[in-house]
Order: structure tokens, then C-alpha cells, then sequence
């Protein structure tokens, strides 16, 4: 099938995109990488719309330490992501998700702004996200806000972007003094989605896990989180993950066997970070 | 032949005619081309049904099975799931742009050598990625070349001869 897709136009740079977004009126999308959006529109499960391009936009590309946070621009590859020092040294769970993320030739297009808008639930960025407990930073024609990872995934497929804004750049918390972080998936096959994924941030001051693949959304395994925080057994708390995620039965694997794999990742991730 | 251009829907942003980007030019295995594309069009179509290169082959037309891989700018994407318009000024090499002055490239002979084949459809695919897998220094042992080339999918499973092929080419380049 051909794409379905009623007009591009190419955005000179943010306001000029902001602004098109804003005409648009619900009808345009941002077009990024667009390793997601093009398979769709070549599916026909998108309909038609118009694309903006935003591959042009300067001042939506680099990753640079500001502060106590890592700045990564909207447009930064997956690529770039595995093969940034500043990722590596800084937000270690990113780096170990990026080679995760589809093959070689989808990574050098993808890019970390349109992988946290579309929202797959089965992603591994914003499951990284989740357990960073970064912030997205957004812009529409009302200027700039922040979101928490938290309250930006509402479902599946679903983000609280409104429809006449954009992602521009995601803030990251570096990891302190003795943090571990560990970014781990199952997969049929190498590129496949994950059947189920875990990024466990370790810090002294207590553990985020938030699982990918097994519910509408990311998910942050708080019961875990808390036992493991008082002192529980790996065992002990991935026995808890019952009640934390929300797997479904699909064509890839029934429930239980994503809730089993999620125990095997909560085990395998603590032995990583704690070893 | 190329669709039909879109009409009628096209919404506000789209009918601002100053911003439109109707040219596109791009130069395709050494040669200039000016082109006005449907904006629908994939850079895959315009390389088979515009510019009848139809080496790169089209397989699932979403991304998974890599027969389409060519390098944009020496890296290597799956020209499926990229549109024409969004690459003006690249420079686009596909497998017909592989050999030079009638020389096979050294990968095309490695893959006749060593058996990388068996129906063909995924080779054109397999042998860019495969340059772009020796480019980018990801061919220094079997494993590594397996895991760089996961995006091309070989049906009659010719892999051991895949990877022998990249293997043997990677040494010699």
C-alpha cells in the first residue's frame, strides 16, 4: 500500500513548526524520525494528515549536561544515544536501552522525541523515562511547559502532548555517587519489541523500576520498589509484580508468561546493579 | 507508476505555498537528479518507480525485513520508512551503484564466494547493510556481525554464508 498522507511541509526552525502545528488545527503531525508514523501511514492505520518535518530544526539536536540534569534534544538518534560519552557516563540505563531499540538502519533515524510521542508501550525510552523520573519538556503556541515521565504516558499510544504541541527535549537526572542503573528486555528476536523490559535506577536513597512491555503504559513497579527499599529478597519482591503490572494476553505471549518474564528481568536487573 | 497527488485535504499549514518544498533534488549513485515527488512517495518508490532502480527490493514496507536498505549520506536506512521530500541534497547509493567501471564491489564477490544467497530477494538489502556494517567497524567477529545485521531478514536462511561473506570482505577492506 502507499502512505496516506495529504501534505508535508518542512519546518525552518521551532517557532516556524510551532506555528504549523498551530494552523493545522489537529490535522498535521510532527514528523521526526518517523520509523513509526511511516510504517503507519504505509499501513493505513494512520489516516490522512499532513506532516510537518522537523528534520531541519537546528536547535532540537545535541545532548549536553546542564547542571544536574542531561539536556537531550528531541531530534538526537538512537544512534547518537548509544554512542554519546555524556549518556554513558551520565544516564547509563539510555545508553543500555539505545542498541535495544529495532536495528542499525531504524536507529539512524529514529529519534528519542518521537519515540516517547508515539508511546508505545512496549518502548524501551519511555520506560527509561519512567525510571529516571525525567521531565519532557514540551512547547505549543502558550510556550513551554514541563512534564514529569509519571503523568506523561496516560495510555496506550496515548501522551498528555495536546494536539497543537511538540516534544523539544527531555531533562534527565544524572545519576548520583553510587547509582547503578540496568536496562534489560526479552525478546523473541534481537529488534524485536520486548516481550517485557525492565530499567531498574539503583540509588542510594532507593530503587525506581519501571517495566516496558506489560501494560497500556510503562509501568513503575511500586510495590517492588518499596520492598526492595525495606530490605526484601529479589524473590520476595518479584513475587510483589503481580500486583504492580498490567500484562495482557496477545498474539506474542499470554499474561502469565509476561509476568514470569518480568520476575526473571527484576532478578536479573538487582543482580546487575548489586553485584 | 506513482500515485495520484493528494488534493483537497491538504490541511492550512500545507497550502502555505512559500514553505512548500515541491523540488527535490538528490543525487542517486553519483547521478543529479531533480525531482517533484507526491509527498506520499517513500524514498523506495522513487528509487523503483521513478528512477526504475529497482535493485533495492521491496519486502514488508514497514521496516522489519531490511530488503530495502540503502545508505543516505553513507548511512544505512531502510528506504521504506523515509520519504523522498525529506531528503533533498542527500547523496543516495544504492546496490546499482556498488560496482565501479564493471568491477563487482568486494562484498558483491564475497557474497557470490561464499553462498550468501539463495533466492536473491534479500541481497541488494543484505549487501548495503553489510557496507554499512564494515563501515561502521561493527564486523569484527561473527557475533558482531550478527547482531549488526539483525535488521535483514534472509527467508531461505542463508545467514552462515551472510556473515562468512561480510566476514571475508570486512578482512580484506
Amino acid at each position: 500500500m502507499k502512505a496516506a498522507a495529504a501534505g508535508y511541509i518542512r519546518a525552518n526552525d521551532l517557532p516556524h513548526a510551532i506555528s504549523l502545528l498551530e494552523q493545522s488545527r489537529g490535522e498535521a503531525r510532527i514528523l521526526a524520525g518517523g520509523q513509526s508514523l511511516i510504517a503507519s501511514l504505509n499501513l493505513r492505520l494512520a489516516g490522512e494528515t499532513a506532516l510537518i518535518d522537523i528534520n531541519g530544526v537546528a536547535e532540537l539536536s545535541g545532548i549536553e549536561l546542564v547542571g544536574e540534569q542531561l539536556r537531550i534534544g528531541a531530534l538526537t538518534r538512537h544512534r547518537e544515544l548509544a554512542s554519546s560519552d555524556l549518556v554513558a557516563r551520565h544516564v547509563p540505563a539510555i545508553a543500555q536501552a539505545a542498541p535495544l531499540i529495532a536495528h542499525a538502519a531504524i536507529r539512524n533515524r529514529g529519534t528519542i522525541g518521537g519515540s516517547l510521542a508515539y508511546a508505545d508501550p512496549a518502548a524501551e525510552l519511555p520506560a527509561c523515562m519512567l525510571a529516571l523520573d525525567a521531565q519532557i519538556v514540551v512547547r505549543g503556541p502558550a510556550g513551554e511547559r514541563r512534564v514529569r515521565a509519571g503523568d506523561f504516558f496516560v495510555d496506550l499510544f496515548t501522551t498528555d502532548l495536546a494536539e497543537d504541541e511538540m516534544i523539544v527535549a527531555v531533562e534527565v537526572p544524572v545519576a548520583v555517587a553510587g547509582e547503578r542503573q540496568a536496562t534489560m528486555e526479552l525478546a523473541r528476536r534481537s529488534g524485536d519489541y520486548a516481550l517485557a523490559g525492565i530499567v531498574l535506577v539503583d540509588r542510594p536513597s532507593g530503587v525506581r523500576a519501571a517495566f516496558f512491555g506489560v501494560g497500556p503504559t510503562p509501568i513503575l513497579a511500586t510495590g517492588a520498589m518499596a520492598a526492595i527499599d525495606r530490605g526484601a529478597s529479589p524473590d520476595e519482591a518479584a513475587a510483589l509484580l503481580e500486583g504492580d503490572l498490567q500484562p495482557l494476553d496477545d498474539v506474542h505471549a499470554p499474561a502469565a508468561v509476561r509476568l514470569h518474564l518480568a520476575r526473571v528481568l527484576l532478578r536479573r536487573a538487582l543482580a546487575a546493579t548489586r553485584s | 507508476m506513482a500515485v495520484t497527488p493528494a488534493v483537497g485535504t491538504i490541511s492550512a499549514a500545507a497550502q502555505d505555498s512559500s514553505t512548500m518544498t515541491d523540488t527535490l533534488r538528490i543525487s542517486v549513485n553519483g547521478t543529479p537528479h531533480e525531482l517533484t515527488p507526491d509527498p506520499r512517495q517513500s524514498l523506495l518508490d522513487v528509487l523503483r518507480e521513478t528512477l526504475d532502480l529497482t535493485g533495492t527490493k521491496k519486502g514488508c514496507n514497514q521496516g522489519a525485513c531490511g530488503a530495502c536498505t540503502v545508505l543516505v549520506d553513507g548511512k544505512r536506512v531502510v528506504s521504506c520508512l523515509t520519504l523522498a521530500a525529506m531528503h533533498d541534497g542527500a547523496e543516495i547509493t544504492t546496490i546499482e551503484g556498488l560496482a565501479k567501471g564493471g568491477e563487482l564491489h568486494p562484498l558483491q564477490t564475497a557474497f557470490i564466494e561464499h553462498d550468501g544467497l539463495q533466492c536473491g530477494f534479500c541481497t541488494p538489502g543484505q549487501i548495503m547493510s553489510g557496507v554499512a556494517c564494515i563501515a561502521e567497524g561493527h564486523a569484527g567477529s561473527p557475533e558482531e556481525i550478527r547482531f549488526w545485521m539483525s535488521g535483514n531478514i534472509c527467508r531461505c536462511g542463508a545467514y552462515p554464508g551472510i556473515v562468512a561473506a561480510i566476514t571475508d570482505a570486512a578482512e580484506r577492506a
